[in-house]
């Protein structure tokens, strides 16, 4: 779960992380009070949007008194603001962060996350601020610092000291090298204390006056332990989300929309990834991922049945299962209920294998849903048929 | 012979007394009378569930059952800390279910493991079989053939597609690990080629891996030089949006990493065959014992 720059800067702020000052806005005279307050020649106005690449996008202006910051207010704020990140479509602006402008003497970049190959978090560091990491690794990996955090010791002083003079900072005077190690401890407490998944601070900056702060901040949470930061689920900004994905969300579904005419609904999740790469080998496009789940009943199937086709793109559902524990007679009658509650008017492949898929081979041919309702043995088969059925709507 | 399980294994289950560990309990001593022989629930301890003895702790169902191997269905916030207890028990081979366990509840477990008697397969894993011997985990034991083809892989269903394929072609399996869709596991693709390589019992095998992670392209090189049999690969997920994560929490191309194309070309590179569509997956092990 992602939230916002202005959230992440309040939450890493409580670990005695040094942010510069400021505040959000929802509306043009708010952000121009907000400026007035926080006084000083320079404002910037940043577009709250939990894409990255805002800057690049037209997203952040800095602005030099009032009337500048109620003209870059103005434009932000609704744009339908353009990244890398965003898609074609861009991403509505409906919230400012306002903050002071910054006397910026060098840049940084610095991350937290959890190493997969060491199953340790590590800190991730670099010189080059405000460049993509993905681009420094590439080019000239020796840039990149590294500290692993032992799981019995946890983030050691020698740690911080180390990365602190590592990157430099001494030659911003010992302020700046005592700036850098408390900010990265806060970093490091907040990562491991709010469960983040990834804590990325680009840049970090170093004034002019020697002080050390997180000019940005991305910060997104491992959904796993949510149950755990009841306060931090409420940051959940659901206009970031896709409306079906929303939905599905709401109903235990795993469900991710993409962008093509195959509506997929798979039980296991590499189950239905395999499924949306065999669509594309005979030349469709999937619609969407779903994992139905290990426990798919009629309801889940209904229900998913029912954000599926809200897509007016897609123009047949492939319904791939494989029967473990899940009996297949159990979703064939689920599909039959389903396909007549919903009133579907596109074409449905089904593939049933496994546990009672005889059964349910008898359940579909009987279900007077001939024509709409297709049976295909095998999962290469299946696709296909599902692919040639789309191709055949136009 | 066959790879961690057999007929000697004795079998506890932490959470026997939920209605997941319950079922599964079950499903395992129906297969070729795995012996389940303990459950764990603690405050349930020396009760009967469904004939089987339960303990409040993993230490006493270990004293009392002689129990070597431990499969957890406790729920996630809690799962880490069973799969610890485990651990300290110095249960042999522990297989954790569990969907869902904070990442980093998983870092010390990994740390634990390090050095002690104990093996982890999983979390978020559907278990280990070896056909006709026994079962420790929730898939269909049905659809397994006893055989010589080890199967290991990320994903769950995939894997029941995978050996149904193989099933079709006569190719029954020695075992098949599925060491789960986490980011942060016990068992790895490399422990289980070990394990493949040694099990003289074994004459080829079948790596399904997803995106996300760089553990495909260690397994390609770890091949290169310890493995001496067939091997072939399926790697879901080829058509994945980048940035999204996948339903596993572990399958997710970040920035450049963990893609699919990384990881078909290093697992090529090593001379591994990859299936070109996961419907292929039958076919390309019949190909590549030719």
């Amino acid at each position: 779960m992602k939230i916002h720059e202005y959230q992440a800067k309040q939450i890493i702020a409580q670990y005695g992380a040094t942010v510069p000052q400021g505040h959000m806005a929802q509306s043009v005279e708010e952000a121009v009070k907000i400026a007035k307050n926080l006084g000083g020649p320079v404002q910037v106005v940043k577009a709250q949007i939990h894409a990255g690449g805002r800057g690049k996008g037209g997203g952040v202006k800095v602005s030099k008194g009032l009337d500048a910051v109620k003209e870059s207010a103005t434009a932000i704020l609704g744009m339908q603001l353009v990244t890398h990140q965003t898609g074609p479509g861009g991403q509505k602006v409906k919230t400012l962060l306002i903050e002071e402008g910054m006397d910026i003497k060098k840049e940084f970049y610095f991350s937290i996350l959890v190493d997969r190959a060491s199953k340790k978090i590590v800190m991730i560091a670099s010189r080059e601020g405000g460049m993509e990491i993905e681009e420094v690794a590439e080019k000239t990996p020796e840039k990149i610092l590294k500290e692993w955090i032992n799981p019995v010791t946890g983030l050691r002083p020698f740690q911080v000291s180390r990365l602190a003079y590592a990157l430099g900072f001494d030659q911003y005077g010992k302020a700046a090298v005592k700036g850098a190690k408390k900010l990265f401890t806060s970093l490091y407490q907040t990562f491991i204390q709010e469960d983040c998944d990834l804590l990325e601070i680009n840049p970090l900056i170093v004034t002019k006056e020697g002080r050390v702060l997180a000019l940005d901040c991305k910060m997104s949470f491992d959904s796993n332990a949510l149950y755990r930061h009841p306060m931090t689920v409420e940051l959940r900004d659901l206009d970031e989300e896709d409306p079906a994905e929303v939905e599905a969300s709401q109903h235990d579904l795993n469900f991710i929309k993409l962008e093509g005419e195959i509506g997929c609904m798979v039980n296991g999740a590499g189950f239905a990834m395999a499924t949306m790469d065999l669509i594309h080998d005979y030349g469709g496009t999937p619609a969407n991922f779903l994992d139905v789940g290990g426990t798919a009943d009629e309801e889940r199937v209904e229900n998913a049945f029912r954000i599926i086709t809200k897509d007016e793109k897609v123009k047949c559902i492939l319904i791939n299962i494989f029967g473990g524990i899940v009996r297949c007679d159990m979703i064939a009658s689920g599909v039959v209920k389903a396909f007549k509650s919903v009133a579907l008017k596109i074409p449905v492949v089904v593939r049933l294998e496994g546990t009672n898929a005889k059964k349910a081979h008898e359940i579909i041919n009987q279900s007077g849903l001939e024509g709409k309702l297709v049976m295909v043995d095998g999962f290469g088969p299946a696709a296909q048929k599902a692919v040639e059925l789309a191709k055949a709507q136009g | 012979m066959t790879v961690l399980l057999n007929k000697e294994t004795k079998l506890m289950v932490q959470g026997i007394t939920g209605s997941q560990g319950s079922l599964h309990a079950k499903g395992c001593k129906d297969y070729c009378a795995t012996q389940l022989v303990a459950g764990v629930t603690p405050g349930k301890g020396g009760s009967s569930h469904d004939g089987t003895p339960v303990y409040n702790s993993v230490r006493d169902a270990k004293e009392a059952s002689g129990a070597n191997c431990s499969m957890i269905f406790v729920p996630p916030p809690f799962a880490a800390d069973a799969i610890l207890e485990a651990i300290e028990a110095e249960i042999e081979l522990v297989v954790a279910i569990t969907e869902g366990i904070p990442v980093l509840d998983m870092i010390p477990v990994a740390a634990a493991l390090k050095g002690g008697k104990t093996r982890l397969i999983g979390p978020n894993c559907p278990g280990i079989i070896s056909p006709g011997e026994a079962k420790v985990g929730i898939m269909p034991g049905h659809i397994h053939k006893k055989g010589n083809i080890g199967l290991v892989s990320r994903s769950g269903t995939l894997t029941y597609e995978a050996v149904a394929q193989l099933g079709a072609k006569d190719l029954g399996n020695s075992t098949c690990i599925g060491i789960g869709g986490d980011p942060i596991n016990g068992t790895n693709f490399i422990d289980a080629l070990r394990l493949f390589q040694d099990d003289p019992e074994t004459e080829g095998i079948v790596l399904i891996g997803e995106i996300g992670g760089t553990a495909e392209e260690e397994a390609a090189e770890f091949y290169k030089e310890y493995v001496k049999k067939p091997m072939i690969a399926y790697i879901t997920g080829q058509t994945a949006p980048p940035g999204r994560r996948m339903g596993h929490a572990g399958a997710i191309v970040s920035g450049s990493g963990g893609t699919a194309a990384s990881k078909i070309k290093a697992l090529n590179a090593a001379g591994i065959a990859v299936a070109r569509t996961p419907a292929d997956i039958g076919d390309t092990m019949l190909q590549a014992l030719k």
